[in-house]
């Protein structure tokens, strides 16, 4: 038993520190939120140089093909930077999709090209009923043509706005299970009647934007997997998605933390730094105590989901309930220990606040993740 | 990381489970206490046995030195066996503090002759162990203790008085920190004794607590004559070697506790698949099933933020802020859960042992106000906080 990692990852981790460090200053992010792509060419090139868009692919597809304990590093670091752009749609949601469900050959075609930053996969999941069960699937795919068309309108998906192509999450068949009957599809974003709108959102930092699907018709190989078959692996990449987005939010609270303890040592009142008394002092200690709770259960969470373990839905579902509450309180926390420096916009810590509130409704909130886990520990 | 274990650390757990299972007293629960982990007075002799039948099977002081009675194994079999002992629901260990505390810090600071004497006896359950730490003017602020020790040829002569102190009523031998330098810094002039609690002038009165048991006493010494040969660590060197012993207490102990946090939330949610309220079986709560799912994702969390400091431990290096929160996080979670066992039992919570409407016979009443010691003793969880707030973030002291 070895629960902590290993140097190679503590390498990565320092590494990616300090190109965060360099190249996703305050003022990047700042720059970024305010432009509608979110990213730079630049800046997404040299992700791709340290071969992190490629992370967790396969070697065959472009990738470097580490793990997913490793990709849990990468995040929490870039959660620390508050990274801006389409990393998480591109690797997490698009890639890991294609890379579960799509043949060798659209494989082939689309994970070497993430890979080297060359394109950009998204995923349109979720519809404006806000479900993230299955029965929220209603986009309907129907046959036509040797193809399918596809109706309908998505809603919170991640930027699609600069996304080459979208897997859209549609139905193929109602009634019965709703669970049969989903099926994804690789579909162009220049294919004719998909009409992509960007949304203002309270996190600048991530882009959401509505999709709506005007009868657009795409060609049977379009399919990725099968036809009717699309909700189980969807399950598992959301599954990995949620425990990534879990790590990200660890290294944004982490980063609250660090700036509140700091700030704490050397702003005065009464004549002392404010962190000698208790009402502060206990305060950061319960900070302290969420973030190392949080990081342990998304390590868990990490390793079953890595180790495919009888147990990984359980364990994502308890990371993300326990963590989504608790990079929300630890990011007020931040704020009201600063007093009124923390809720100005020139301060950084409404960058991490807003990205907890976002991150803690992105795959289920706390309350929808407890009652998971109240229903698979057979309650 | 990996979380598996190796072929040996299965063998190892495959022998815990099957000797618990012939060995186990089955009827423990109904004996004495549904979840608690505290030893009750009514227990003491069946808990006695049971850490005797544990020794002679090898399965207490697994991390201990062969030479001092342990078996030299590593903290991974020390969670294996916490573990497979939490899921059985077996009994806790009597002298916990000897085991948790006394033992550890024998072993680090002790001379041979000290490391062959005692750590043995505390295994074997021979000797029990107790904690002379606070003081009536002395909690908190441990290092203004005032009980005095003033030396006397090749003895030192002990006066003064110790509270809160938990089996000193059955305990063989004391923990005890007393003042050898009154003219020194209040952290520098103290002593750690290893203190025979059977000698001339050591007097025991027993406190009743809010349970209506007598599980803590105050002690009294009167001119207590102990040799030098008792003194642990060196004179005047009281301060951080009681500070080893709290280590251990957090980190070892600790760790146990939280473990064993298991049999309390696997017995609650047994009692609330039974119980109903307004027609509804609680476990159909959707309300209830959010307490009781948030109770189980915290014991979780602690499991495995324990685990990553003894991965720590380990791998040779100095336990990070994750092992200083497991004591905080621990009591949180315990009393969170005591208060949601009188929830689910509503107005049956003010029912307590002795008649026939109370449920699971009044048990849980005695492990709630049990509860609310959890964040006093041990140090308080304020204490806690400056620790954290201090030695972890670097925070000025106040």
């Amino acid at each position: 038993m070895d629960f902590g990692f290993s140097e190679e990852q503590e390498l990565l981790r320092s590494t990616a520190r300090k190109f965060f460090e360099k190249e996703c200053t305050s003022e990047f992010v700042r720059k970024m939120m305010a432009t509608p792509e979110g990213t730079t060419p630049e800046f997404w090139a040299k992700l791709a140089e340290q071969g992190w868009l490629g992370l967790i692919f396969p070697e065959v597809y472009g990738g470097a093909g580490l793990g997913f304990v490793d990709l849990v590093v990468l995040m929490e670091e870039m959660g620390r930077a508050v990274m801006p752009g389409p990393y998480f749609s591109t690797v997490h949601l698009g890639g890991l999709t294609i890379l579960e469900a799509g043949s060798d050959a659209q494989k082939k075609r689309w994970l070497p090209k993430l890979s080297a930053g060359e394109a950009r996969v998204t995923l349109a999941w979720t519809e404006p009923n806000a479900r993230w069960d299955a029965q929220g699937v209603t986009v309907a795919a129907t046959e036509a043509g040797g193809g399918f068309t596809l109706s309908g309108t998505k809603l919170f998906v991640p930027d699609a706005h600069i996304a080459d192509a979208l897997v859209v999450v549609a139905r193929t068949a109602a009634g019965g299970n709703p669970q049969e009957g989903v099926s994804l599809f690789l579909v162009p974003k220049t294919a004719p009647g998909l009409e992509v709108t960007l949304l203002p959102t309270m996190d600048q930092t991530r882009k959401l934007c509505e999709v709506k699907l005007g009868r657009v018709a795409v060609p049977a190989d379009a399919l990725l997997g099968e036809k009717g078959k699309g909700w189980q692996p969807l399950t598992r990449v959301v599954e990995r998605a949620t425990v990534a987005l879990c790590a990200e939010m660890c290294g944004g609270a982490q980063r609250v933390l660090d700036m509140t303890t700091e700030y704490a040592k050397i702003r005065v009142a009464f004549g002392k730094p404010i962190g000698a008394y208790q009402g502060v002092k206990h305060k950061a200690a319960d900070m302290l105590v969420e973030v190392e709770n949080a990081k342990s259960i998304t390590y868990y969470a990490a390793w079953a989901v890595d180790e495919s373990a009888p147990e990984a839905a359980r364990a994502a579902s308890m990371a993300k309930a326990y963590v989504s509450d608790a990079s929300r309180r630890v990011s007020a926390a931040g704020i009201q220990l600063h007093g009124g420096i923390g809720f100005t916009w020139e301060h950084d810590l409404h960058l991490y606040f807003k990205r907890a509130k976002g991150s803690e409704f992105t795959f289920g909130d706390a309350t929808y993740h407890r009652e998971r886990v109240a229903q698979l520990i057979n309650l | 990381m990996d979380l598996t274990l190796t072929p040996e650390q299965q063998s190892f757990r495959d022998e815990v489970r099957a000797w618990l299972e012939a060995n186990m007293p089955r009827d423990f629960a109904a004996r004495v206490m549904a979840s608690s982990d505290i030893p009750r007075p009514e227990a003491y002799d069946l808990l006695r046995e049971w850490q005797k039948q544990l020794h002679r099977a090898g399965f207490i002081g697994l991390t201990w030195p062969k030479e001092y009675g342990g078996r030299g194994l590593t903290f991974v079999e020390e969670m294996i066996l916490h573990a497979e002992m939490a899921l059985a629901k077996a009994p806790p260990v009597l002298n916990i503090l000897g085991v948790g505390m006394a033992g550890p810090t024998i072993i680090a600071y002790g001379t041979e002759e000290q490391k062959r004497r005692y750590p043995p006896k505390i295994l074997s359950c021979e000797e029990i162990w107790c904690q002379g730490y606070s003081e009536p003017n002395a909690g908190s602020d441990l290092a203004a203790l005032q009980t005095r020790a003033v030396r006397d040829g090749e003895s030192y002569v002990i006066n003064g008085q110790k509270v809160w102190t938990s089996l000193a009523h059955v305990a063989d031998w004391m923990m005890l920190l007393a003042r050898t330098d009154p003219d020194a810094p209040k952290h520098k002039g103290i002593t750690y004794f290893l203190l025979d609690m059977h000698l001339p002038g050591v007097t025991v009165k027993p406190l009743r607590q809010i349970t209506g048991d007598e599980e803590f006493n105050e002690v009294f010494f009167d001119n207590v004559r102990v040799h030098e040969s008792h003194v642990l660590g060196g004179v005047n060197n009281g301060w951080a070697v009681g500070m080893t012993t709290l280590m251990y207490e957090r980190l070892a102990l600790g760790f146990g506790l939280q473990v064993r946090l298991r049999i309390a939330l696997d017995g609650l949610i047994e009692m609330a698949r039974r119980v109903e309220k307004g027609g509804a079986r609680i476990t159909k709560d959707p309300v209830m099933r959010q307490r009781i799912a948030q109770l189980w994702i915290d014991t979780e969390c602690l499991k495995y933020t324990g685990a990553r400091a003894i991965t720590r431990l380990l791998k040779g290096e100095m336990p990070g802020p994750e092992a200083s929160t497991g004591k905080m996080g621990w009591v949180d979670t315990h009393q969170r859960l005591q208060e949601l066992a009188t929830e689910i039992q509503g107005p049956y919570s003010q029912l307590m042992k002795g008649t026939q409407w109370a449920v699971e016979g009044g048990l849980w009443q005695y492990t709630f106000l049990r509860s609310r010691a959890n964040s006093i003793e041990g140090g308080t969880t304020e204490i806690q906080k400056n620790i954290i707030g201090e030695r972890v973030l670097g925070l000025p002291k106040g």
